[in-house]
């Protein structure tokens, strides 16, 4: 047996022994994610056991380093990991923007003492983060930013205002783009800092979406003082970090959709339309939809995990994320128009314990949002168009 | 197993690619179409392809092949695909190759497995009937006769059928169309008493046939696998066949992508590129990812067939789905974008939109595989 099939048996140990057969459920409600934080609540038993479980064997970030409260796994052994996790449909133990967005960031960019001081309480669930990126005046062309640093001994003042900040109103720290340098090109003067939401001056305010619910908030930065030494990479360079994290964010993004987790769609569909006595959904046009779906979700979950064993080869191309980013939000609000579709009537309710309040409804609008945060799609298009295909004037 | 090429794949797609692209480019179609070949490939060529080991890629050693897989022979019809190259390796070195291989006595294995490795014998598979790719409806009869049985019917988009010097025949010898159980594959000598084969000039100006069968007798040693239970090696023949048409189809996507791509660059119109308007780069873009993400699914479908071809044949719908409809929106775009000249028979754009017509019917189209990954996930 190889190191690696070794590997992949003790792992399925493992896990079989480790995760809590409740959390081997498809998840059913937000409150199935666990986020982590200082104000952390765990909605079950299973979820924290699960969650301290994976934390302790530093798997929560299987591929991190140990020191910084990893796995200490190569590609090859976090690809495994992956794997035996889908095969049982074990949740995530922790979703957090720490692991999926910054660390990547700071693994690349961070200080020694960055890296010691925020990757290990990511990993461990202790600070939940969010992003500021976004402003009012800066969505796809996000360059064009306003939010002001000025130099003031060893600290920043961060004045503005940002927008669409993913659940800014439970984040601990921000990771953020502020302009340092007001005189230089768009792209020349911004700066990649960190700081606590706690701090005085730092103010959020929910957004209520279609969706009835309020993933997002408007955060205004009045007065704030960050320390000098919170800027990550070089000042007035904070664009190369904020494009190498876009495309950690593109990939998560792109990987948003619960594919092959859960019922088939054809058979969710059959609960509600009914099936014909050969078996066959009896909505001929609806079954046809659902199987280009899945042909194409199939075809997609390809080259997902082509696109990570390019990239351990060294063969992969930088803007390639924007591609999947692009394919992936695409499909995921199709998956929900199918969804609503083979719902009918009973996917229309809005408040009522028999539809979850309206989770599908809520969950179909909250999609349509995939293909424009992150970079919307048009973008993303013209990013392929620039820098793969290298098309002129793109 | 990483979803790439291995270093030995990729050396075998440069050496493909050099014999294919040096020796047989788009002209070379052109060529034998024009002057309405009898062939309708180049036997020179063929001979060539046998010496570089391509004819016996799925041939175990002991019959003088190499003993690789799906992946290799993909390899090797994705360069076909980019230039159009009329080939019997689909038909002899993939399908019969594969069906004698996995289905084959100890007999008929070391009776034809050398020739085909050698390149010596042409060998055609006969299983459609009706317009559309329907096995299970299979109705060509197989009655018993003597020691042996007698075959009544009708065969189409017999590939290479023409030239072929063995037909391996899917008949009918119990139950009725519809029914998956009661198929039979036989090796039949095209000379045979009764059989008929007329050539059928493709829109592809590739190479198949229509070829009728008149109580042609076969002796019982010339089944290939089990009687009544042909239906399931069939089905493990068709699904290679469909993985290396799938692959084809990425080399010819790819190729068209790639010629369309230069001409966004070249042509100009109100004074520039056409390749500046975001009308068109939004187009190729999302060209240039379904391409990609096709390009991931085929192969894992060919990877899948060497791995475990039981378990094989979702990846195996998906891989072929995926690459009808990717070539069908390649070829469309490419034609529209180059204009006028698309549609004008010198510019090769068009002879790729009738090849990847002819290759979305070949072992079933987008539609087919859709509704057989939905039967197999029970809706």
């Amino acid at each position: 047996m190889s190191d690696l099939e070794a590997f992949r048996s003790e792992t399925r140990a493992w896990l079989e022994a480790n995760c809590p057969p409740e959390m081997r459920k498809p998840m059913a409600s937000d409150e199935d994610t666990f986020w982590g934080g200082r104000n952390a609540k765990f909605s079950s038993e299973p979820q924290r056991v699960w969650f301290e479980r994976m934390r302790d064997k530093g798997w929560t970030v299987p591929h991190w380093p140990k020191e910084y409260g990893g796995g200490g796994l190569d590609g090859e052994e976090a690809k495994i990991v992956r794997q035996e996790m889908a095969a049982i449909g074990a949740r995530q133990p922790l979703t957090s923007f720490g692991i999926s967005m910054l660390g990547p960031a700071l693994l690349k960019y961070g200080t020694d003492a960055q890296k010691k001081e925020h990757l290990p309480k990511i990993a461990a669930g202790l600070i939940r983060w969010c992003q500021g990126y976004s402003e009012p005046n800066a969505g796809s062309d996000l360059a064009s930013l306003q939010t002001r640093a000025e130099s003031d001994g060893d600290d920043y003042v961060i004045n503005g205002q940002k927008i669409w900040t993913s659940y800014a109103n439970f984040a601990d720290w921000i990771f953020c783009l502020v302009r340092t340098d007001p005189a230089a090109k768009k792209h020349d003067g911004i700066s990649f800092i960190l700081f606590d939401m706690a701090s005085k001056g730092v103010s959020t305010k929910p957004i209520l979406l279609i969706s009835g619910k309020s993933p997002f908030c408007e955060t205004f930065f009045d007065n704030v003082r960050v320390p000098k030494s919170h800027v990550v990479g070089t000042v007035n360079r904070g664009w190369d970090v904020a494009k190498y994290l876009l495309q950690h964010e593109r990939a998560m993004i792109s990987g948003m959709g619960e594919r092959g987790v859960g019922r088939p769609l054809g058979q969710i569909a059959a609960d509600s339309v009914g099936s014909d006595e050969q078996g066959r959904l009896d909505d001929a046009m609806l079954r046809g939809q659902i199987a280009s779906f899945e042909v194409d979700e199939a075809a997609l979950s390809a080259a997902a995990e082509r696109m990570v064993d390019l990239a351990k080869a060294g063969q992969g191309h930088p803007a390639f994320s924007s591609a999947m980013k692009y394919y992936g939000t695409e499909l995921n609000k199709r998956r929900h128009e199918i969804l609503m579709s083979a719902g009918g009537i009973d996917a229309l309710e809005w408040e009522s314990p028999r539809s979850k309040e309206g989770a599908r409804p809520r969950a179909w609008l909250r999609t349509k949002a995939n293909s424009i945060e992150g970079g919307t799609s048009e973008v993303m298009l013209g990013i392929v168009a620039k820098r793969i295909l290298d098309l002129p004037g793109a | 197993m990483p979803l790439l090429l291995t270093e030995e794949q990729s050396m075998l797609r440069d050496s493909a690619r050099g014999l294919i692209g040096g020796k047989a480019p788009v002209a070379h179609l052109r060529k034998l179409r024009d002057s309405r070949d009898a062939a309708g490939f180049s036997p020179e060529l063929w001979a060539a392809f046998a010496e570089m080991g391509f004819c016996g890629l799925l041939i175990p050693e002991q019959f003088g092949g190499s003993g690789l897989g799906c992946v290799e022979a993909g390899v090797v019809m994705e360069e076909i695909g980019r230039t159009l190259m009329p080939s019997p390796f689909l038909a002899t070195g993939v399908v019969s190759a594969a069906a004698l291989s996995r289905g084959g006595s100890a007999a008929q294995k070391s009776e034809y497995l050398p020739k085909i490795a050698e390149g010596k014998l042409l060998a055609a598979l006969a299983v459609d009937e009706g317009a559309k790719h329907r096995p299970a409806q299979t109705a060509l009869r197989a009655a018993r006769s003597g020691n042996g049985f007698k075959l009544s019917g009708a065969k189409a988009l017999v590939v290479d059928g023409h030239v072929a010097d063995l037909l391996i025949v899917a008949a009918r010898t119990a139950g009725g169309p519809g029914e998956r159980d009661g198929l039979t594959l036989f090796l039949v000598d095209p000379k045979a008493k009764g059989l008929a084969v007329e050539r059928t000039a493709m829109v592809d100006a590739h190479n198949a046939a229509r070829v009728a069968f008149d109580n042609v007798e076969v002796d019982a040693d010339h089944v290939l696998g089990e009687v009544d239970g042909g239906g399931a090696l069939l089905e493990d023949v068709l699904g290679i066949g469909r993985g290396a048409v799938a692959a084809e189809m990425v080399g010819l996507s790819e190729e068209v992508f790639g010629r369309t791509v230069a001409y966004l660059k070249e042509r100009k119109q109100f004074g520039k590129a056409i390749g500046e308007f975001q009308a068109l780069q939004h187009r190729a873009a999302q060209l240039y990812i379904d391409i990609e993400i096709t390009r991931a699914a085929v192969l894992k479908a060919l990877q899948a067939l060497d791995a475990n071809i039981d378990k094989a044949a979702s990846a195996v719908a998906v891989a072929k789905a995926r690459a009808g409809t990717t070539a069908t929106r390649a070829v469309q775009e490419g034609v529209q974008m180059h204009g006028g000249m698309g549609m004008t028979d010198q510019f090769d754009i068009g002879l790729f939109m009738k090849r990847a017509r002819v290759c979305e019917e070949l072992f079933g189209d987008a539609n087919f595989h859709a509704d057989q990954l939905a039967r197999a996930k029970g809706y």
